[in-house]
């Protein structure tokens, strides 16, 4: 696109900082809800030119991190079979199960596939058929029509050997729980600009009424994030929260009935649990029973491992902004970034893994009320 | 001599098949007559000076990518590792770890690239070792190079020596090999005009220093774990702070892109054909000129600066005046969509 | 969970079965060519337009008009554009 380096040029992004200066008049506390949001700020190093009394927090917002060790287990499971190939996003491969990952099982001879497409999983499938491939299927609203798409092309071409583990989310539940826990104290969401390109700016519409919760939906270039920023500023200013689409080229109102219709003909909402949240009522994606054959948890009569929740995780209040990762009882001695617990760590930008790498500080040691500037 | 389509255990054993692979393919392709004679070490003369020594093992997979192979990385890697502490190259040796069943045309095609590259670079093998483990045992092929040169007194290159003040030059462009592996590792065909960077640098070394004068302090070359990676080991040896800018990174655009679809960091992707360069700020302006006119640096490029800091840390500048840490790479970088 | 890039579609390709040989756009940036899926984009891009694209597949076709509006409107947030007398029309 012409353009596209205009999104992340100083002289686009300089005018957004002074901006976000000058309009800042009081604390504000605002949520950012995806793993590709935390990501991009990290990068760009978007924090540094924040003015002090603007706290980011860091949600639940990284499908991978929020993926709990039942669901890892299943994949093992899976795994362990050995006529399965795994093939799977990258993000998956070091993410912990009740014993150990992917990338452990791979090291212990389990064949485990990088694949960037859930198509290429499908194809793997069509050239080894005397093998059964499993698509450990994560992701939100974004990546689930992907998944429906390809189930829906396997079924098409009447493939026998591929399968998913069925472990997609969806976001306004989740939102739902978090914003409706009377002691979780955000002013404003910066809302998933990709994950908004399929549900639409409107599925925001309830929280910024129910919870007068400003709301942006913000792209993920630098400049996006900061008009993001900015949008979500004014608003709590005016004292008016609403659904501000500041991502106008790839989301619209309604979002893309297409996807919406794949989702819907393949998948049903089911209850779902996330790793440091538990369970979220219609928060996750099943297989419609006219698609069952394609659970591999069925059809390869997987024994799951019960996951036993690692006593002591506090990644629900941590990402919940009510907790400082030093205050929790495992942080730097049985979560660390090598061997985390819970998704704060998991992910290497959650507020965890971040504040390891970057505060100097590694052990426990309740230093309440000292923020931590990440740069 | 009927070539065999594999390599069987009778290839390692010593014997007659042994003898075969010998002359058949590796003289063939190896043609530095201390090699031919088959002694068992090669006595390589007197030399005046520092003697420096080298040793890397190789095991990429995949063996051959767009830009070159195993053997091409094991001639260069080690010229390279000499190279970085200002010694000359004088000999390397070549040993050779394959797995039963590999095929023999691959194994040809690996050793000519080696012969090639030896011969490009003017530095021979003088000695090496073959071995054929059972199948299962390797993956295909692992090749370990050792390399020995010759450092002069003139120069004392090292990680500790970075000053504050300094200037933080890089060679040409950043992740072409860690892109062109990664895509492939990740079964993706990205296309374009990607390929590794893979090259020996002893001439473009010792160009700089013969031009010198004491003013080049550190030479690395970025591999595994990228320029990120470098950059903090060297920060951490000589207890600086290194601060570089996003926007002076020589990184060329399919590349970028490249990173961009498969969530790769371009800062902590291996580079096989660059070094890094920390010298004097007074001297940096010669150091580029120089560089540049070799096709080895044509694209160097002054990225940062030592700080008067010694935090040991390295810090980024962002495209948007922004600022960030560059930590280590801890364990390999993957792909994402998260 | 949305590491999605936009890229220029070149070329549309495929399309004479809709099972085995199922329409895709190819794309291309700075020399790099992907193929991609087309089934969950809003709308099939036509040659010269943009797709944004995640996991290998469009999930969103756009114009440069529309990057450009959106562009603009970040510009008017800072406010140079209204400094400057110069504020943005939608696309149609």
């Amino acid at each position: 696109m012409k353009c596209a380096d205009a999104f992340r040029s100083r002289e686009i992004t300089a005018p957004l900082v002074e901006e976000i200066a000058r309009s800042l008049t009081r604390p504000v506390r605002i949520m950012e809800v995806c793993g590709t949001h935390t990501m991009s700020i990290f990068r760009h190093g978007v924090r540094s030119l924040l003015p002090p009394g603007l706290t980011l927090l860091s949600g639940p917002g990284c499908p991978v991190c929020v993926t709990p060790a039942s669901h890892i287990n299943a994949f093992l499971a899976a795994a362990r079979l050995p006529q399965v190939t795994i093939a799977t996003f990258g993000d998956l491969i070091r993410v912990p199960g009740s014993e150990g990952s992917l990338a452990s099982a791979r090291a212990q001879g389990a064949r485990v596939e990088i694949v960037y497409s859930p198509i290429d999983a499908l194809t793997l499938a069509q050239a080894e058929q005397e093998r059964t491939v499993v698509f450990p299927a994560i992701g939100f609203e974004t990546t689930a029509p992907t998944i429906a798409a390809t189930i829906l092309q396997a079924e098409r071409l009447g493939i026998k050997n591929f399968r998913i583990i069925a472990a997609a989310k969806t976001m306004p539940q989740a939102l739902e729980a978090l914003m409706a826990d009377p002691e979780l104290q955000v002013d404003g969401l910066l809302c998933p600009g990709h994950v908004s390109a399929i549900i639409g700016a409107d599925a925001y519409l309830p929280f910024a009424e129910r919870y007068g919760l400003a709301c942006a939906v913000a792209g993920f270039e630098p400049a996006d994030i900061l008009a993001g920023l900015l949008s979500l500023i004014r608003q709590i200013n005016h004292g008016q929260p609403q659904v501000d689409n500041c991502y106008t080229r790839a989301v619209t109102a309604g979002g893309n009935r297409k996807a919406q219709a794949l989702i819907a003909e393949v998948f049903q909402p089911a209850d779902s649990e996330w790793r440091g949240l538990g369970v979220i009522g219609g928060s996750g994606l099943v297989l419609r029973e006219k698609y069952q054959r394609f659970d591999a948890v069925q059809q390869l009569a997987l024994k799951v491992q019960p996951a036993v929740d690692p006593k002591g995780c506090r990644c629900g209040e941590i990402l919940k902004g009510r907790l400082l990762p030093p205050e929790c009882p495992l942080y730097g001695t049985a979560c660390t970034p090598l061997q985390p617990v819970g998704p704060c760590m998991v992910s290497n930008e959650g507020t965890c893994a971040a504040y390891y790498r970057y505060s100097g500080q590694k052990g426990r040691g309740g230093r309440g009320g000292e923020r931590v500037d990440f740069h | 001599m009927k070539a065999d389509s594999i390599i069987s255990l009778d290839h390692g054993s010593g014997g007659l098949a042994s003898q075969h692979l010998i002359s058949g393919l590796i003289l063939k392709h190896l043609t530095c007559p201390q090699l031919r004679d088959l002694e068992d070490c090669a006595v390589l003369g007197e030399y005046a000076g520092r003697i420096a020594f080298s040793t890397d093992s190789y095991v990429v997979d995949p063996l051959f990518f767009p830009g070159g192979d195993i053997g091409a990385l094991a001639v260069h890697g080690t010229i390279n590792d000499l190279a970085m502490r200002g010694a000359r190259p004088l000999a390397l040796s070549l040993a050779l770890i394959i797995e039963e069943g590999f095929a023999y045309a691959s194994l040809e095609r690996i050793i000519a690239s080696v012969g090639r590259c030896c011969e490009e670079a003017g530095v021979a093998v003088v000695t090496g070792d073959t071995k054929v483990v059972p199948r299962g045992k390797a993956d295909g092929l692992f090749i370990n190079t050792s390399g020995i040169g010759l450092a002069s007194h003139r120069h004392d290159i090292s990680g500790k020596k970075a000053q504050p003040g300094d200037a933080v030059i890089v060679s040409g462009t950043l992740a072409d090999h860690g892109v062109t592996i990664m895509s492939r590792q990740a079964g993706i065909d990205i296309g374009g005009d990607i390929a590794s960077d893979t090259q020996p640098l002893h001439r473009l070394v010792g160009a700089l220093l013969e031009e010198d004068a004491g003013r080049i302090h550190v030479l690395r070359d970025p591999t595994r774990g990228g320029l990120a990676t470098t950059l903090c080991e060297i920060a951490q040896s000589s207890q600086v702070e290194i601060v570089i800018e996003e926007e002076r990174l020589p990184i060329r655009p399919a590349v970028n892109v490249a990173c961009e679809m498969i969530g790769l960091d371009p800062l902590y992707l291996a580079n096989e054909g660059k070094c890094l360069i920390i010298c004097d700020r007074d001297g940096a302006e010669d150091v580029l000129q120089l560089a540049r006119r070799m096709p080895e640096g044509r694209d160097a490029a002054l990225i940062g600066w030592v700080s008067e800091r010694h935090t040991g840390r390295v810090s980024l500048t962002t495209r948007i005046g922004g600022s960030r840490l560059l930590e280590p790479l801890t364990g390999q970088p993957l792909p994402r969509i998260c | 969970m949305c590491l999605a890039i936009p890229m220029q579609v070149v070329a549309i390709q495929g399309g004479s079965d809709e099972l085995l040989d199922p329409e895709v756009a190819l794309v291309e940036s700075d020399g790099v060519r992907k193929q991609i899926r087309l089934e969950m984009a809003d709308r099939i891009p036509a040659v010269g337009e943009y797709v944004i694209i995640h996991a290998g597949f469009a999930i969103r076709t756009l114009t440069e008009e529309e990057a450009e509006y959106n562009l603009s409107l970040m510009r008017q947030m800072a406010e140079v554009l209204e400094r400057e007398g110069r504020l943005p029309e939608a696309p149609q």
